[in-house]
């Protein structure tokens, strides 16, 4: 299994996924810059969170544009498995290979702190391992993430079981009370039509480790690496 | 050179008096020019030359065997063992976040974290100490909003966690706000670098963001006190780029791992002159520096300009002779500015060259030791009367008490702020903002850190040495509250305008305080920082003594493992029981409301300080404890609720702690006191604590068992649901209104 984590010059979840991938599956995975343009062949390649560019305009914006992304899309239509996260996501619809973008929280503030998600598609690359319907509590650290996207949009999204994790309370009621940014019908994780690219505002290395709180994520991971070996 | 015209005015724009412009003659022998004047006035400002404060500050006990570093480096260093080290600091950005809240306290937080990682370390944490006016007030609404949103803004994009703090709020504040920002970075203890300039010829490169016209006399503005027009200084105040600072700190992060630099410093109060003029004047050298070559924001910038402005995100670093293009690759991979804007000499002055003419001709030497240190009057601080009628409420209205305490701006939970700051990030948070002390892990080892700030500002004001005192013990009591092992302090110390002999006398005690409890507890004091002149028309702040401390947890697998609290878990008190309501929360808010004399702080007891603080860590490292926290604002109630309010636990206080009585007073005194040195603890294993407790001659107190979902005081009955939704909704409830 070969994972690479690309590094934009204001990521800083890059070190977070390699720590939690490194401690779940024993093997770190490598680092890419930005600015490469060829590179190897991998399973996996993750955009991470932070703030790519300094994201003083649309977050993501800039990165979507980074030298890295034009080979990225080339690889994803080829299959590679792409995950972003945070910033990651917003990386992703910005550069259109996710569909709907992402907002400023309803509040207009940065919020950080542990919510909860229902797994709504558990046959994708990123959540075979949970139960479908499964409620996990995984913390949420960002500015823009109120997802929005069109009716048709959101109409295909819906038919082709593309939402994989929804903001619930930890009954798992899905509803507008528990939706700490405002995103349209709570979506807080999407996969490409596909199934090989999925973009998520909460992060899962934050919460896959007993010591840091919580090990809701460790499943997150076990699903890519099942899928890939 | 030209000369200067009205010089009276000239004098006073540069906040200089007759005296220090008769010193400067003398050390130039003749008069200075324009950029010499501006030179002049930001290096012996207070904020750079701390010349009220040197005489005190140099009796702070600063030596013990784990200070690598004390003060007067960018930060202190303390050794944690195995080549590890700690590299920590506290700063204030007081008078800028008044006038520009978001752009103030995001630079401070710039500015504090360029010093952590000049020094070599990663920074790892930051906490803030914030002091606002009346809540109430839209102005303060306005000013808190802007604060945290510009510390947010800073240190989430930074990707540096933000962990904790405190904020609490007091009409004394209400026209100098204070913003100090702590942050703690680790380093290899044989990977440090310092900003001690040597080898004649050494290139002095420049590295960051471009300058521009923001923040000129920045330090000459903080060291002056406001009045009615003091919004025309807001061009003072510095503009933040976190992004640009991330690309700094790793760009100097990489070149640390090469040998190419010799000395290293960030560019911050008074910018250019007061980086390079101290990089000289600790290594005893001389720098040549040319104008020209400085990366410039806009155009038609003086030399003036240049030389004092204050844009953030800029490095001054001397590199070995011969090492300049292959530094210039690394900072060329972040995109960042890199320029050999001088060099090192051995003139031992600091000569400024444009079109290869010299502008200003200093010698340092003689400038630094001409430097001012004022021996300012002072007078003790008057003892404050003690209040002697109290009326309590009746017993039964403990609830009704318990609720209005929660209501306090002061007492209750911030989590507003704090869940707008990324306290998580770099997956090493293992206790959250919430009470007390943060922990944080060293990355990839089995230690972590406890890290708090602290200062009970009511104490400090009504006795500023024992009120110091106690923000020194109730610092530690937050970090052995963790069981970490405290190790050293940084300070920040906010007053007014030191040429009042009353205040100048609160800052004389107080530094007296910090003096006396760091040596009965065997804390140095590695770093810090002092703000005075925060004073609008003539009203000063209350003294205002921010004390950062670190602990150090040896090995933290072990120790956070908790088994979780279970129904009838049991509750004591360690440290006899309250019996002071002087100077409390409860008398502040439950009995005299608007009474100004709230009476002195309580009394500090060393011996029980120190006895109970070496026993809860006994029994930490005998796994007998399942949490802990300390008696501090509000007394053993409110300290318990804050460390049970997300644990779905209430206690039933058994009538024996309130030792059965009738008495309103006893009852309300053992329940809200505050004295110094107690600690309430959820434990494992009650035998075993009692003998230890009998054995280590510890006074110990049953306080209750814990219970499911509700409190019971004297069989009055709370569900600790309605205590969570008001202690966590009161202050989005006053923001919101």
């Amino acid at each position: 299994m070969k994972v690479a984590i690309v590094v934009f010059p204001g990521s800083n979840c890059d070190r977070d996924i390699s720590w939690a991938i490194k401690n779940i599956c024993g093997k770190k995975p490598d680092y890419i810059w930005h600015k490469e343009k060829n590179f190897t062949n991998y399973d996996l390649i993750i955009l991470p969170g932070g703030f790519s560019y300094g994201d003083y305009l649309r977050c993501g914006a800039i990165g979507s544009h980074s030298p890295i992304m034009k080979e990225i899309k080339k690889r994803s239509q080829n299959g590679t498995k792409i995950i972003g996260i945070c910033n990651g996501f917003q990386i992703l619809t910005e550069s259109k290979m996710l569909p709907g973008s992402l907002l400023q929280n309803e509040n207009l503030k940065f919020i950080c702190k542990k919510i909860y998600l229902k797994v709504k598609n558990n046959n994708t690359f990123v959540s075979k391992k949970y139960k479908l319907n499964e409620i996990i509590n995984v913390p949420i650290a960002h500015m823009e993430g109120r997802y929005y996207c069109s009716k048709e949009t959101l109409k295909e999204l819906e038919n082709n079981n593309q939402i994989i994790f929804q903001y619930c309370n930890d009954n798992g009621n899905v509803k507008n009370n528990y939706n700490p940014n405002g995103s349209i019908m709570n979506i807080a994780g999407i996969v490409n039509l596909k199934g090989n690219v999925l973009g998520m505002m909460p992060h899962p290395e934050r919460c896959s480790e007993e010591l840091l709180g919580g090990e809701n994520g460790i499943k997150f991971f076990r699903s890519i690496f099942e899928s890939i070996n | 050179m030209d000369k200067l015209n009205n010089l009276k005015e000239l004098l006073n724009i540069h906040n200089l008096n007759n005296l220090e412009y008769k010193k400067i003659t003398e050390i130039l022998k003749r008069e200075p020019n324009l950029l010499e004047l501006g030179i002049y006035s930001v290096m012996w400002s207070e904020h750079c030359s701390y010349k009220s404060s040197k005489k005190w500050l140099k009796q702070l006990p600063s030596k013990s065997k784990i200070v690598i570093c004390g003060p007067g480096e960018n930060a202190g260093i303390i050794d944690i063992g195995d080549n590890d080290s700690i590299v920590f600091k506290i700063e204030s950005h007081n008078h800028p976040s008044y006038l520009e809240p978001f752009q103030g306290a995001a630079t401070g937080v710039g500015g504090i974290l360029r010093d952590i990682f000049t020094m070599g370390a990663r920074p790892i944490a930051i906490l803030d100490s914030l002091r606002f006016g009346d809540i109430k007030q839209k102005k303060q609404k306005y000013l808190l909003s802007g604060v945290v949103s510009g510390i947010s803004n800073y240190g989430n994009c930074m990707g540096i966690p933000t962990v904790g703090g405190e904020c609490y709020f007091n009409e004394d504040y209400n026209k100098n706000i204070l913003v100090n920002a702590m942050a703690v970075g680790v380093a290899k203890k044989n990977k440090l670098f310092f900003s001690k300039a040597a080898g004649i010829n050494n290139p002095i490169i420049y590295v960051g963001a471009k300058t521009g016209k923001d923040g000129i006399h920045g330090a000459t503005m903080a060291s002056a006190e406001f009045d009615d027009n003091s919004k025309q200084k807001k061009p003072t105040v510095q503009v933040g780029d976190p992004f640009t600072e991330k690309l700094v700190m790793e760009a100097c992060l990489e070149l640390m791992q090469t040998n190419m630099i010799v000395a290293i410093q960030d560019m911050g109060a008074a910018g250019l002159t007061c980086s390079s003029f101290e990089m000289a004047a600790k290594g005893n050298c001389g720098i040549e520096l040319n104008i020209n070559k400085i990366p410039l924001r806009e155009k038609n910038m003086s030399p003036y300009e240049i030389m004092l402005s204050e844009s953030q995100e800029r490095m001054l670093i001397i590199l070995k002779k011969g090492c300049e293009k292959k530094a210039k690759k690394i900072f060329d991979k972040w995109d960042l500015d890199m320029s050999v804007i001088g060099k090192i000499t051995n003139s031992k002055k600091m000569i400024i060259k444009k079109d290869n003419s010299v502008i200003a001709d200093i010698p340092i030497a003689l400038t630094e030791k001409n430097t001012p240190e004022y021996k300012r009057p002072w007078v003790k601080p008057k003892k404050v009367k003690k209040i002697k009628k109290f009326v309590f409420p009746k017993k039964n209205k403990v609830k009704e008490v318990i609720f209005e305490l929660l209501k306090s701006p002061n007492l209750t939970s911030k989590k507003w702020i704090w869940e707008q700051y990324d306290h998580m990030v770099m997956c090493d948070t293992i206790k959250p903002p919430s009470y007390g002390a943060a922990i944080v892990r060293v990355h990839g080892t089995k230690k972590s850190l406890a890290m708090t700030t602290d200062c009970n500002s009511n104490y400090c004001k009504y006795d500023p040495f024992i009120g110091t005192i106690h923000a020194v013990s109730e610092a530690r009591r937050n970090i052995i509250s963790t069981g970490a092992v405290p190790l050293a302090i940084t300070n920040n110390l906010n007053f007014g305008n030191p040429e009042d002999k009353n205040i100048m006398g609160q800052f004389v005690m107080s530094v007296k305080g910090i003096i006396n409890s760091c040596k009965k507890y065997s804390l140095p004091v590695i770093s810090g920082n002092v703000s005075l002149y925060n004073e609008t028309n003539k009203i000063g702040i209350s003294p205002t003594p921010v004390i950062g401390m670190i602990g150090l947890i040896k090995n933290t697998n072990s120790r956070n493992k908790k088994s979780l609290i279970k129904e009838n878990d049991k509750i004591y008190l360690i440290g006899k029981k309250t019996n002071n309501i002087s100077c409390s929360s409860f008398l502040e808010r439950i009995i005299l409301k608007n009474n100004k004399n709230l009476g002195p702080p309580p009394p500090i007891n060393y011996n029980e300080e120190i006895k109970n603080g070496n026993f809860v860590l006994n029994l930490f490292k005998n796994n007998l404890i399942k949490y802990c926290n300390d008696v501090s604002s509000g007394g053993t109630i409110i300290s318990l609720l804050k460390m049970l309010i997300n644990k779905q636990f209430g206690v039933e206080i058994k009538e024996s702690f309130t030792n059965n009585t009738n008495n309103n007073q006893i009852f309300y005194q053992i329940l809200f006191g505050e004295n110094a040195g107690n600690y309430i603890v959820i434990i494992n294993n009650e035998e075993k604590v009692k003998e230890l407790a009998k054995k280590n001659k510890v006074s110990l107190f049953k306080i209750g068992i814990m219970k499911r979902n509700y409190l019971n005081i004297n069989n009055q009955i709370i569900k600790l649901n309605e205590l969570k939704n008001n202690f966590e909704n009161n202050f989005f409830n006053y923001i919101n209104n």
